[in-house]
């Protein structure tokens, strides 16, 4: 990694960014920046781009205007990939595993191979005791607790954090928030969207707002 | 991913509204060129050019057989250059011009079967045989119905248009070599193939209207493409100002899109 | 234990993230076999289904033409080929699919990882499960047409060829169908035209072997087609996966 120059480039900047499907605007153009140690909330009804906006950052979808940087460089896949964590309304877990199995995969996937820690990150999202089950056997909010142990054991700078309240009880959010707060205090930094119905951890967060 | 290396002209084609235009004022004129060269080429090859001193009149089926495996060949490459600029750049007019050519080479390639077909009844007797060609027109078209089926799979249309794009290019790199394997396969299981257009070379008289009407389905092809791509268009950008536009302009006459 | 702010595994997990970014495909593919296996055993049952397919339409052919050994005898290598590319085809429709509805694929796309080395590694795994339990039963079904003894090495090395080069031809369309919303037939039909040289080639071997012979060069011709399949196929699969993702 680079030594910290005088003004670090901020970990990810979009500028003029802007999707259309099908030629109608979904967002845009938008500007922003997220420096390590930030949380940025993405707010906006049904329908007004939070998952599109998401997945044009994620590199899932390429953006129809404007750039996306990551650390001040075009943020292709070499420079973004393993560098962001993402959480989307697919847990990305199959069913049929067991959250141990499914936790040890995804790590490996991300090529942590070495002492994966799968019962810690389950006790931590308050649900150890369902480790060996499989998924198909836990309840959504369950489900979603298995989503979020991934973002403890998975190394990743940014976390796209895709309406990770959705189907979880008000333990379950406060742990969101927790989760959140300690990623940014460890310099990392997280854009989370949610429809506004929500208490955000961080009062002070910047946050975006999109208009459907 | 600058464009700054396109043709300014293409890059001015590129937008729906203009090319709607140049389609709409180029195609009768293809069109019509087609006919003509059509009407030529025809009687050039069915009346005027004399019968085969081997194969008598059966043989005037190659003025439409034969052009028309050209154009089941040509226009798969034009699709699959178009694929590749839909995949590259995600052009619009580019998926759409790969996708309206789809239906357009696989009814060339069944009339090349087709006409095949015909003319091996006369030559060996059966209406099929499983000469190299005619093995090699029949994967064709499974080619072509596979892009035509995978993109009406999808319901994202454009995203279906670059899946079937990407197809098309799986089935450039195949082609050859379903050539090659179906030669080696041929003359390993029936040495004696008849070949229907043989080393000897072509007469003048019957090399004309044969070039003439590789002319009259080139242009057909183009003037059917632009045609269909420029309905496409229409619908793909249906809700846009220039629709819009062009629906004001003209109110009662045409209600429905041209086809 | 909600309310401890304490990271349980400490606050410097971000910056593991350089950490990471050394080479660690080797791990990532082999964390995707494993998990492949687990779940091909966990649906054990469903493995199985290719294989009674595969021994039931060989069962036919004797009653469809007749008993006499010398028919089925000429007919079977030929016949075995064209049931294993035909019991191949069901399972070659869910390569991607599930992974593709529930997320997986997503996690693929954003990990530090090359998409094709994970595309190959998912053909291997879906070889090794699938498709190798149906040449491990074929001396059974050669022994049913009567398939001469001498044949069956070379129907078996033809296949051991061919299936890796379907499978990662397969890759490629079920890549691209998985984002479809129907796909079944729609395979089958796009599959046709790039198993066409597969199956000349595999058969003109087995043919070649059976009338003494020699049957080298269809077989290295399988072998060649298989080195640039295994090279291109992946990197088309990445292509497809990635036009899957995007929705």
């Amino acid at each position: 990694m680079m030594p910290s120059s005088a003004t670090p480039a901020p970990l990810l900047s979009a500028h003029r960014l802007a999707f259309s499907r099908n030629d109608e605007p979904v967002f845009g153009p938008l500007d922003f920046s997220i420096g390590r140690g930030e949380t940025v909330l993405v707010e906006g009804d049904n329908g007004s781009g939070k998952t599109t906006l998401l997945r044009v950052l994620a590199g899932m979808l390429p953006p129809s205007a404007g750039e996306i940087r990551f650390e001040g460089a075009p943020a292709t896949r070499d420079v973004c990939d393993g560098r962001l964590l993402w959480l989307g309304h697919r847990s990305g877990m199959n069913e049929s595993l067991s959250a141990r199995e499914n936790l040890e995969f995804l790590a490996g996937l991300y090529g942590v191979h070495a002492d994966v820690d799968a019962e810690a990150a389950m006790q931590r999202v308050g649900i150890a005791g369902w480790i060996d089950e499989p998924l198909r056997a836990l309840s959504a909010g369950q489900k979603k607790r298995v989503a979020l142990a991934r973002l403890l054991l998975l190394p990743g700078d940014l976390w796209l954090l895709d309406e990770p309240y959705a189907n979880l009880d008000r333990h379950g959010i406060e742990l969101v928030n927790a989760l959140v707060t300690g990623h940014c205090a460890g310099d990392g930094a997280a854009l989370v969207t949610s429809h506004g119905a929500v208490r955000f951890a961080d009062p002070c967060a910047r946050h975006i707002h999109l208009e459907a | 991913m600058s464009r700054s290396y396109i043709p300014h002209w293409i890059h001015w084609l590129g937008s729906p509204p203009n090319f709607y235009r140049f389609a709409g004022a180029w195609r009768p004129w293809l069109m019509a060129a087609a006919l003509a060269a059509g009407a030529i080429g025809l009687y050039g090859g069915l009346v005027l050019a004399p019968p085969d001193y081997q194969q008598g009149d059966a043989y005037r089926i190659i003025f439409i057989h034969v052009p028309s495996a050209w154009m089941s060949l040509a226009i798969y490459a034009g699709m699959a250059v178009a694929g590749l600029i839909a995949l590259v750049w995600r052009v619009k007019l580019a998926e759409v011009i790969a996708m309206e050519s789809a239906p357009i080479g696989a009814a060339f390639t069944l009339v090349t079967l087709v006409t095949g077909s015909l003319w091996g009844k006369p030559m060996w007797g059966t209406w099929w045989t499983w000469d190299a060609r005619l093995t090699s027109e029949l994967v064709l078209l499974f080619l072509y119905l596979g892009v035509i089926g995978l993109y009406h799979a999808f319901e994202d249309r454009r995203r279906g248009a670059r899946a079937a794009s990407l197809l098309a290019l799986v089935g450039v790199v195949n082609l050859p070599i379903v050539h090659y394997s179906v030669q080696w396969w041929n003359t390993l299981h029936q040495g004696s193939t008849v070949d229907l257009f043989g080393r000897s070379s072509i007469a003048p008289s019957m090399l004309w209207p044969l070039l003439v009407m590789a002319l009259a389905t080139h242009l057909y092809y183009f003037a059917s493409i632009l045609g269909r791509a420029r309905t496409d268009l229409l619908s793909l950008e249906s809700g846009k100002q220039w629709v819009r536009e062009l629906v004001e302009e003209q109110p009662a006459q045409r209600q429905g899109a041209p086809t | 234990m909600v309310s401890t702010p304490s990271n349980a595994l400490g606050p410097t997990r971000a910056r593991q993230g350089q950490a990471a970014r050394t080479p660690t495909a080797w791990h990532a593919c082999r964390a995707l076999l494993r998990r492949d296996f687990v779940l091909a055993w966990r649906r054990r049952g469903e493995l199985f289904l290719p294989l009674l397919y595969a021994v039931i339409v060989t069962a036919l052919f004797p009653f469809a033409l007749g008993p006499d050994p010398q028919l089925l005898g000429r007919i079977a290598g030929g016949v075995l080929l064209v049931i294993v590319v035909l019991a191949m085809l069901p399972a070659l429709d869910s390569m991607f699919r599930s992974d593709l509805e529930d997320g997986t694929l997503e996690q693929w796309l954003l990990a530090p990882q090359p998409l094709a080395l994970l595309a190959l590694t998912r053909v291997i795994a879906h070889w090794l499960t699938t498709v190798l339990p149906l040449l491990v039963v074929m001396p059974l079904l050669g022994a049913l047409l009567d398939l001469p003894a001498g044949v069956l090495p070379v129907l078996l090395v033809a296949l051991l060829l061919a299936t890796p080069l379907l499978a990662l031809l397969g890759s490629v369309l079920s890549a691209l169908a998985a984002g479809a919303r129907r796909s079944g037939i729609l395979l089958a039909l796009m599959l046709l035209p790039l198993a066409v040289p597969v199956v000349i080639f595999a058969a003109g071997a087995i043919a070649a072997a059976q009338s003494g012979m020699p049957y080298l060069a269809p077989l290295a011709w399988l072998a060649a087609a298989l080195a640039m399949a295994i090279v291109l196929a992946p990197l088309a699969c990445a292509a497809a996966l990635r036009i899957a993702v995007e929705s």
